[in-house]
C-alpha cells in the first residue's frame, strides 16, 4: 500500500523526516547583477532560479497596458536537465503555461501594482533541478528576487506543497511522495495577515481533512517565512556593510 | 544577442582605448576576465558545470542515454546539443524569442564538438549497429554579457570532463537477444578523455585590432568577430566568421595566429583546474550559486 511506504510506523517519511518537518531551504539575493532583482533558492533536492526585471515600459502589446497598476508578466520554465527524464521543451507545453498563469495570479495579490500604472514588472523562474514543490519553491524564491528588485510587497509570499497519507498531513513533498498518489495541496500564503494567495489541489480528499490540511499548509508556510525573512536580513546587512565602506 | 545602446562619444572612446592596447576595464586586448568554473552542480545529471565569465555565466548539464546508433557509423556515439537562452538573461528571450540564438549557438557546437577529432566518439558504442552512448549536452544561458561561444565551449569540456558513464554489461537473452545492465555500483562508472575537446575563441575586430571575449559595449564598437576552436595542441578545427561588417584577409590572418596561440593556453590551465577539483573529491564544499 502506498500509506505505509510513504509514512511508516515510527512517523519517519522517505527521507527520513517528520510529517511537519519542511526541508532545508538554502538561499540567496542578488545572484545576477544585470538583472534588476535576482535570487537562488534551494529546498532539499529542489532548486530554483528567479529573476525580476521592471518595472518599465509594456514590451509587446500597448494594448495590454492597464491605467491605474502595473500588469505582471510572468514566465515559469524548467531546465531540459532539471528531471530525471530528460524533458526535451523547456516552457510553452501546457504544465509550464498554466504555471506562469498561477505564479502571475499569485504576485497580483501580494505585490503593490496600484503604485506603478501603465508598466510591467517580468518575473521569470527557472528550476534547475525538479525534486517535488515545484510550484512552492518558484513562488519562495520569486519572492525574494521580487524584494532584491526593490519593489515594494504587502507581505511576503510563502508557499508549500502539502499531501495527505493515513490521517496525517505531509509538509514539504518530495517527488516520490508526489507521484506515489498522495493527494497534494498546494497554497500561497501571506503569513503576517494570513490571506490566501493561492490555493490549488486535484486529487479527491474527503471534506472533513480539508480544514486539517489547510491549517498544516498555513503553518508550514509560516515556517518558510522565517526563513524567508532571515535570509532578507542577512542578505541587507550584507550590503549595507559593503555600503557603509 | 541582448543588445546594448552604446553612443558615438563611448564608442570612439572604446576605439581608442584597443587602439593602445587598454580596455575599458583596464584589460589587454588578449586578457580574459576573471572566470569561475564548478562542476558536479546538477545532480539529476551524469556531469555538469557552470561557467561564469565576467557577468556572462552559462550553465551545462549532460546526460547519457542509450539509443542506436547513426546508420553511417554504426560504432559510434553521438552528442546532442540543445542551447536553452532563458529569460533570464534579458525579456527579449521570453516566450519563443530566444529560439534563434539558441538555434544557431547549438549549430555550431555541433559543428565544433560532434566530430571523431574532437572527442572519441568509439568510446561511447556499447553494441555495434544495435547500442550506443547518446550524450544529451544541454546548454542554459543564465546571464548574458557578451562571449558567450567561450563561455559554453569551457562549460561543456569541464562537464565533458566531469560526466560519469554507468558501465553497461551485456548479456544474452533467453530469446538469444541482447540484454543490458547497468552497473549497480555508482563508483563503477566510465569516463570521457577530455583531452582533443577544443576551446572555442572568439575574436572581434574593433577599429584595426582584434580584441579577446569582447564585452557587449565592446562589440557594439566591433565590425565583425571570427570565432575559432582551436585543440590544445594548437590544431584549428573550426573556423567562422559572424557579423554584418566584412574582413580583410590579412586581418583574418593575423586574427586566427592570435586565437591560436590564445586558444592554446587556455587548455593547460584549464585541465589542470579540473584535475585539483577532482581531487578534492569528497573533501570538497559544493558552493553552486549561494557563494
Amino acid at each position: 500500500m502506498a500509506g505505509l511506504e510513504l509514512l511508516s510506523d515510527q512517523g519517519y517519511r522517505l527521507d527520513g523526516r517528520k510529517a511537519t518537518e519542511l526541508r532545508k531551504v538554502q538561499a540567496r539575493m542578488g545572484v545576477f547583477a544585470q538583472a534588476d532583482g535576482s535570487a537562488y533558492l534551494e529546498q532539499g533536492n529542489t532548486k530554483a532560479l528567479a529573476v525580476v526585471y521592471g518595472p518599465h515600459e509594456m514590451r509587446g502589446s500597448r494594448s495590454r497596458t492597464l491605467h491605474d497598476r502595473a500588469v505582471i508578466n510572468c514566465q515559469y520554465s524548467m531546465a531540459t536537465f532539471s528531471t530525471a527524464e530528460r524533458k526535451r521543451r523547456p516552457h510553452g507545453d501546457r504544465k509550464s503555461t498554466e504555471m506562469s498563469l498561477h505564479l502571475k495570479q499569485t504576485f497580483e495579490a501580494a505585490v503593490m501594482t496600484q503604485l506603478y500604472p501603465r508598466s510591467q514588472i517580468d518575473i521569470y523562474v527557472k528550476i534547475l533541478q525538479s525534486d517535488g514543490g515545484n510550484y512552492s519553491v518558484c513562488v519562495n524564491a520569486a519572492t525574494l528576487a521580487v524584494i532584491d528588485a526593490g519593489i515594494p510587497m504587502r507581505d511576503y509570499v510563502c508557499a508549500c506543497t502539502v499531501g495527505f497519507v493515513d490521517e496525517t498531513p505531509l509538509a514539504d513533498l518530495c517527488y516520490a511522495e508526489e507521484s506515489g498518489g498522495v493527494s497534494s495541496l498546494a497554497l500561497a500564503l501571506l503569513p503576517r495577515g494570513g490571506q490566501i494567495a493561492l490555493l490549488q489541489m486535484d486529487a479527491r480528499l474527503h471534506q472533513d481533512h480539508l480544514e486539517t490540511l489547510i491549517e498544516a499548509a498555513m503553518t508550514a508556510c509560516k515556517g518558510v517565512s522565517k526563513v524567508l525573512d532571515e535570509v532578507v536580513r542577512q542578505h541587507l546587512q550584507e550590503v549595507s556593510v559593503l555600503a557603509r565602506d | 544577442m541582448a543588445t546594448v545602446q552604446v553612443s558615438e562619444a563611448e564608442k570612439v572612446y572604446i576605439l581608442h582605448g584597443i587602439r593602445d592596447d587598454l580596455r575599458v576595464d583596464g584589460r589587454g586586448c588578449e586578457d580574459y576576465r576573471h572566470m569561475e568554473i564548478e562542476t558536479d552542480m546538477v545532480s539529476n545529471t551524469d556531469g555538469s558545470a557552470k561557467v561564469t565569465l565576467g557577468h556572462t555565466a552559462v550553465l551545462v548539464g549532460i546526460k547519457a542515454e542509450i539509443r542506436k546508433p547513426k546508420p553511417m557509423v554504426p560504432n559510434e556515439g553521438y552528442l546532442e546539443f540543445f542551447v536553452d537562452c532563458s529569460a533570464n538573461a534579458t525579456p527579449e528571450f521570453e516566450g519563443r524569442g530566444g529560439e534563434e540564438l539558441g538555434t544557431e549557438l547549438s549549430n555550431t557546437l555541433y559543428k565544433v564538438f560532434n566530430n571523431k577529432h574532437s572527442m572519441d566518439l568509439k568510446s561511447l558504442c556499447i553494441s555495434a549497429g544495435e547500442h550506443c552512448w547518446v550524450l544529451y549536452v544541454d546548454v542554459l544561458l543564465l546571464q548574458c554579457d557578451g562571449n558567450l561561444y567561450d563561455a559554453m565551449s569551457i562549460a561543456i569540456k569541464a562537464a565533458l570532463f566531469n560526466t560519469k558513464i554507468p558501465r553497461v554489461h551485456i548479456s544474452a537473452d533467453d530469446e538469444g537477444g541482447k540484454e543490458i545492465e547497468l552497473s549497480d555500483d555508482p563508483y563503477d562508472c566510465m569516463r570521457l578523455n577530455v583531452e582533443n575537446v577544443p576551446c572555442i575563441v572568439t575574436l572581434c575586430k574593433v577599429g584595426h585590432r582584434h580584441v579577446v571575449d569582447a564585452t557587449l559595449q565592446e562589440k557594439a564598437c566591433s565590425v565583425a568577430s571570427l570565432i575559432i576552436s582551436v585543440t590544445h595542441k594548437g590544431t584549428v578545427t573550426c573556423m567562422r566568421k559572424v557579423g554584418g561588417g566584412s574582413l580583410d584577409p590579412e586581418s583574418i590572418f593575423e586574427m586566427t595566429e592570435a586565437g591560436k596561440r590564445v586558444g592554446k593556453a587556455l587548455h593547460a590551465p584549464l585541465m589542470k583546474l579540473l584535475q585539483q577539483e577532482e581531487s578534492l573529491g569528497k573533501t570538497r564544499r559544493k558552493v553552486g550559486f549561494l557563494g
